[in-house]
């Protein structure tokens, strides 16, 4: 156990300075503008919950809000599996390891509004290489600017081969702190593959999946410049997830109440969702 | 063995295919790219990248991007040091909540803080300069650091510290000529984590600069609004933003499992 020494605020104390202005100013100026209207020339007056009311009674928070759970829980349904597949599958010593590592690491590296520009460019019928491949070699009628099914599969695509590797090199991190020993012994049991995944690995990655899983959350839950730079939130409004509906209303508009509401809202459902997967981890660390 | 090799090879397969078609791009005419469909660059040119290369709103929005990000990269990892130190060796009121606090911040949607970080950094009449972004960006860097650099602090024995205050070592020499090598891994890959946000960050980063400061995102969509649908340069200018995020993973690379995992392995 760690001992209590409680100078060790001492050591605390610029991240706390740092992070507070960072996080505290903006964030009561959020809170601020959420209780207050007004009409410009700096006046405001006070407004009480009104704008988290209507913001939770409107349609288009509630569309927009639908569509982020369905696009989070997609992500988390294709990318976490197909980590998992892909770094079982991976080899554990060798040359090709650095190399494999790298490249899977390169997408997680490129600007997020490269990597929209980067699948719009693959995409276009005609002249992108995905686009002209399903329209003119297979036929298929693809394309993203009309129909929504297609914009919404193509923002799919692009979140997995954006981030499914961080999904591969956490698995593979717990993979590979597996020691022999383990796998001769199930070896010497007799243990079929499906026993060795479930009773030997499956454990060994509980915690790196937690991390993989909060992270994945977080961040497709929040994402907003790929989508925003392939798609613009359309066609119509099919893409538009939460962050981009908030810098329309309050970039665009320039509605500082209504946004502001909904900034908090948006906050505390990701902080709910996150501090239960936060509980869950630190449990693992605690035994 | 042969089999399961197959699903590594198709799955680099996937990643590459977008990233050559952009690089592929890069080399074309715009007459070629809009004529219409071809695999290699019929007439190869580098007009795209010598564009780039001499024209200063565009090699600025690199060396823009870079400055903000180094700056980013110290500061966080500074200030992650001690406060990763404090978690992983003691216990003190509220480190808990704290702790989670601290991430709490890289929970928050960029889009939350833009307009309020404008008015912030306006205010202290920091607006559009690369400070400005770096300062903003520590928002969820220093988290990140504080909790990968805590994870592979704690991978280090107490005994350590213990037999080099036995010795005679005062804080900041023990911190420095012993504790520092050790972690050295932890170090590096936290350096890495925060100069791959603070890189691909883009939101924070237009928003709280104007000229001055201009990332290279920026310039990015600004030029391809303003000149038009010129997509070689949109693609060569994208195909330049992932060389420095390549060069970097390179050094970690022994590490880069690990240090994803935020060394809790």
């Amino acid at each position: 156990m760690r001992p209590e020494n409680q100078k060790a605020w001492f050591f605390v104390l610029p991240v706390l300075a740092l992070v507070a202005f960072n996080a505290l100013v903006p964030m009561m100026t959020v809170v601020n503008y959420s209780v207050q209207e007004t009409f410009g020339n700096n006046q405001f007056f006070w407004e009480g919950l009104g704008w988290f009311e209507q913001i939770l009674r409107s349609d288009r928070f509630q569309a927009a809000l639908g569509r982020q759970f369905l696009f989070t829980f997609l992500i988390l349904l294709i990318e976490v599996p197909l980590g998992i597949v892909v770094a079982l599958s991976m080899p554990r010593k060798g040359f090709w390891v650095p190399v494999c590592l790298v490249l899977m690491a390169l997408p997680m590296l490129i600007p997020w509004n490269v990597v929209g520009s980067m699948w719009n460019i693959f995409t276009l019928p005609k002249i992108g290489l995905l686009g002209y491949f399903l329209n003119d070699v297979l036929g298929i009628n693809y394309d993203m600017t009309q129909q929504p099914l297609s914009a919404w599969i193509t923002v799919i695509v692009m979140d997995v081969w954006h981030w499914t590797s961080l999904v591969v090199l956490l698995c593979y991190a717990g993979l590979v702190s597996i020691p022999d020993a383990y796998y001769q012994a199930a070896k010497i049991d007799g243990a079929s593959p499906w026993s060795v995944f479930r009773y030997i690995q499956l454990p060994k990655m509980k915690t790196v999946l937690t991390i993989a899983v909060l992270l994945r959350f977080m961040d497709s839950f929040n994402i907003y410049t790929e989508p925003f730079v392939l798609t613009g939130g359309g066609p119509g409004n099919s893409t538009t997830l939460l962050s981009i509906d908030l810098v329309k209303i309050a970039l665009g508009q320039f509605d500082l109440g209504p946004a502001a509401a909904m900034s908090l809202i948006y906050f505390a459902i990701t902080l709910l969702v996150s501090w239960v997967f936060y509980t869950l981890m630190t449990k693992d660390d605690a035994q | 063995m042969k089999k399961r090799s197959l699903i590594p090879i198709l799955y680099i397969a996937f990643l590459m295919l977008p990233i050559y078609w952009l690089v592929a791009m890069s080399f074309k005419t715009t007459n070629e790219i809009l004529s219409g469909f071809s695999l290699f660059p019929q007439t190869f040119t580098l007009e795209n990248y010598i564009t780039i290369f001499t024209d200063p709103t565009w090699y600025w929005g690199y060396i823009n991007s870079i400055i903000y990000v180094t700056i980013n990269t110290v500061l966080s990892v500074c200030v992650a040091l001690p406060a990763a130190y404090a978690f992983s060796r003691y216990r003190f009121l509220g480190d808990k909540q704290l702790f989670f606090w601290l991430l709490t911040n890289r929970m928050a949607p960029a889009a939350v803080f833009a307009l309020p970080f404008f008015q912030l950094y306006s205010s202290i009449g920091l607006f559009d300069t690369h400070l400005a972004v770096a300062l903003a960006h520590t928002l969820f860097n220093v988290p990140l650091a504080v909790w990968i650099l805590e994870g592979f602090m704690r991978g280090i024995p107490k005994e350590l510290d213990e037999t080099a205050y036995v010795d005679g070592y005062s804080f900041p020499r023990f911190f420095v000529t012993i504790f520092l090598p050790n972690i050295k891994a932890g170090v590096g890959v936290a350096a890495f984590f925060c100069f791959m946000f603070s890189w691909v960050e883009m939101l924070l980063a237009k928003t709280l600069t104007a000229v001055e400061a201009k990332p290279i995102a920026a310039v990015m969509t600004r030029t391809a609004s303003s000149a038009g649908y010129e997509l070689g340069l949109l693609a060569a200018a994208g195909t330049l933003t992932i060389i420095p995020g390549a060069i970097v993973i390179w050094f970690v690379r022994n590490y880069i499992a690990r240090g994803f995992a935020m060394g809790r392995v």
